[in-house]
């Protein structure tokens, strides 16, 4: 059914695969996480509850899903005994007409006015959002407002502070700008609408026989644009995309034309469209998406269009992993995974040629094959609307990424100089700075938290406001770790969560660490670190859990490994629980320097 | 353009996809009540998967006041007469 979901569905299809998908949910489920998401707004929401759930399992999630009344959404969010709160949501979608909540504002209204009616709408908003956010540490997908409204000067609208062209505009800026502060993620059907036209979601006679506000024809967008977010929360968002060359990246085919003969650049236009993809793809990169080459080349001849052809805006050094070969592409796939240390879920593959899409399709389903145009020009629109990077957020370690990995090859070449493991690790000179969490540093933290798949010892996920809380207690230890070394700062790369459980327990509640920095021996100093954080609290066991998934078998062994003794309970569910007494802890010697916290 | 016969088969195929039943046969005469489970929701579905099916679009007083299946069917009718009319 997943599969089925990845088509493009009429609004029959659609909804007949989610009677389907109800039907079944419970054996549908497997390898898919499960998400319940709770719908509520001011206006007729019922049609895109099936869109939901249906685009939710083409981003391999299985939707438990929760409609609130028509209209009641702020009774829902404030009475404690509503069905919403009854239904535990982990998300919550609100979507709200404008109308709605500005009412009719005098056209006379003045800047200062209007500034405040938005200011009070997004506050009233504000009060929901933490609700739902204290209550049930849910994830509030704030739906940004359309502006339905006809025009009521034309042109001159955008100068009349109260027009409701400038009216709604102000209130999504202020939306914006308040869900930044909040934590909340916004569902952006304003933009969307302006790519598709306001005519295609809003049907005029669907608000007067329904009022429905978002318009049938658009319910399986809608639903894409939220199951997105919401995949993207969860950590499931793409991180790699990888590139063919020929008649990708550049026009002709390199081993035959040469590099003067490729069309790439200015003078052309496909070879200006092919740059406009290079020019994307380094954005994205500068945005934290790692690139990566798989083509069907001679690594040199490949290579050397990168460094001598005049036009190329993208350098061998964007790529964090460059694979041209004759190979399988599937297996060069596989490879480029493994290189990166991340999923083969986690890749996109642009390549012009249908055959090396269906192999891969058929090969790979969990690597995301975007149908690609004949016409290089649109490669860019059909890549970006994809949705295959959604955030949840942009800290700085995105901004760093690509120079990061860049740094990991100079690593792995400087590991191949040296006979022995440790020999390498010393002359990488590493240095950990560690402490409890810095509120400067939660944005990253929480990133840290929800994207790790592979080092996540529960895969218990915290929203930024969940880790604020805790670090309030101050018997609860926290624990954050930056790894730099000789090549560069490696950044925030693991944090620790332990909470007491009484009588001098102590308990890991999650420890995760990017797999960036995997063989370095940073998981005895941390344990070293969280030791003595232990014992500096009179604690005397230590106690955690392994919870397996699918992705996180890597540190199956990292409990007893690090000295800890079965702990008596167990688990039916594969889970290994430890402990540790603190007093019989030896300490291992690592080749990382302790670096007091600037 | 479609016999009656052949639009009212689509009909009952775009109500049964509704709401999952295949023994669904309506004809000219049939009204909502007539149906179990063709509430007001799976009543706009039902506009908006015959606006889509015969790519025509109703206005808001045609929707307000189909008395039965049969008003449908000819609001198709006349829509796509007139549309072939235009084309000739």
């Amino acid at each position: 059914m997943a599969a089925i979901a990845g088509h493009q569905l009429g609004f029959l299809d659609l909804i007949q695969l989610d009677r389907a998908i109800v039907r079944t949910g419970s054996e549908t489920s497997a390898g898919l996480a499960r998400v319940k998401i709770a719908l509520i707004g001011s206006s007729t929401l019922d049609h895109l509850v099936a869109p939901i759930r249906v685009a939710a399992l083409r981003n391999r999630l299985l939707a438990d899903m929760h409609l609130g009344g028509y209209g009641q959404y702020r009774q829902e969010v404030l009475n404690p005994h509503s069905s919403l709160h009854e239904f535990v949501p982990q998300f919550v979608v609100i979507s709200i007409a404008a109308k709605h909540v500005l009412g009719s504002v005098p056209i006379g209204t003045s800047p200062a006015e209007a500034e405040a009616l938005a200011r009070d709408a997004v506050d009233a908003l504000r009060i929901l959002w933490r609700t739902l956010r204290d209550r049930h540490s849910a994830t509030v997908l704030q739906q940004t407002f359309l502006n339905v409204e006809p025009p009521l000067f034309g042109n001159f609208d955008r100068q009349v502070p109260a027009s409701p062209t400038s009216l709604v505009a102000r209130l999504n800026d202020t939306l914006a700008a308040a869900a930044r502060e909040e934590g909340v993620l916004l569902v952006d059907v304003a933009r969307r609408s302006q790519l598709d036209g306001l005519d295609a979601w809003y049907d005029v006679t669907r608000w007067l026989q329904a009022k429905q506000e978002i318009a049938p024809r658009v319910a399986p967008l809608f639903g894409e644009l939220v199951a997105r977010t919401v995949a993207a929360r969860l950590g499931m968002a793409r991180k790699c995309l990888v590139l063919d060359l020929d008649n990708t990246l550049w026009g002709g085919v390199i081993g035959d034309d040469g590099l003067e003969g490729i069309v790439l650049g200015q003078g052309s236009a496909s070879g200006e469209a092919h740059l406009q993809l290079q020019h994307y793809a380094r954005a994205l990169s500068e945005r934290g998406v790692l690139l990566a080459v798989c083509s069907k080349n001679e690594t040199t001849t490949a290579e050397s269009a990168f460094q001598n052809h005049p036009e190329m805006a993208l350098r061998r050094s964007d790529f964090a992993s460059f694979v041209a070969n004759w190979n399988d592409k599937a297996d060069n796939l596989r490879k480029i995974a493994k290189d990166l240390n991340i999923g083969l879920d986690s890749l996109v593959f642009v390549d012009d040629n249908p055959a090396e899409r269906a192999r891969i399709r058929e090969a790979l389903p969990m690597v995301a094959v975007p149908e690609m145009p004949q016409d290089p020009a649109h490669y860019v629109r059909v890549l970006a609307e994809a949705g295959y990077f959604e955030a949840a957020a942009f800290t700085n370690e995105d901004l760093g990424r690509a120079g990061q990995y860049a740094a990991n090859a100079e690593r792995e070449a400087l590991r191949e100089q040296y006979d022995s493991l440790e020999d390498f690790l010393r002359n990488l000179e590493m240095a950990a700075i560690s402490g409890a969490f810095e509120s400067g540093d939660l944005p990253r933290i929480a990133q840290l938290i929800n994207k790790t798949n592979q080092f996540n010892t529960t895969t218990k996920r915290y929203s930024l406001e969940e880790v604020k809380t805790l670090m309030s207690s101050p018997e609860n230890i926290t624990l954050q770790f930056r790894l730099l070394d000789r090549l560069g700062d490696n950044g925030l790369v693991s944090t620790m969560i332990i909470l007491p459980v009484g009588n001098g327990v102590f308990e890991i509640d999650n420890w995760v660490m990017s797999c960036r920095v995997f063989g370095r021996d940073l998981e005895y100093e941390a344990m070293n670190t969280a030791v003595d954080a232990v014992r500096e609290r009179g604690g005397r066991q230590l106690k955690a859990a392994y919870i397996p998934t699918a992705k996180n078998a890597v540190i199956k062994d990292l409990f007893p490994r690090l000295g800890f003794e079965p702990d008596a309970m167990t688990d039916a569910g594969g889970a290994t629980r430890w402990q540790l007494a603190i007093d019989a802890y030896e300490r291992r010697r690592t080749q990382i320097r302790r670096k007091d916290a600037a | 353009m479609s016999t009656r016969q052949e639009i009212l088969q689509s009909l009952s195929s775009i109500l049964s996809a509704l709401l999952g039943d295949d023994s669904i046969s309506l004809d000219m005469g049939t009204r909502r009540e007539d149906v179990p489970g063709w509430d007001s929701f799976n009543y706009v579905n039902f506009i908006v998967g015959v606006e889509t099916e015969f790519g025509v679009k109703f206005t808001v007083a045609d929707v307000e006041s189909f008395p039965n299946v049969g008003a449908v069917v000819e609001k198709i009718e006349q829509i796509t007469a007139g549309a072939a009319g235009r084309k000739r």
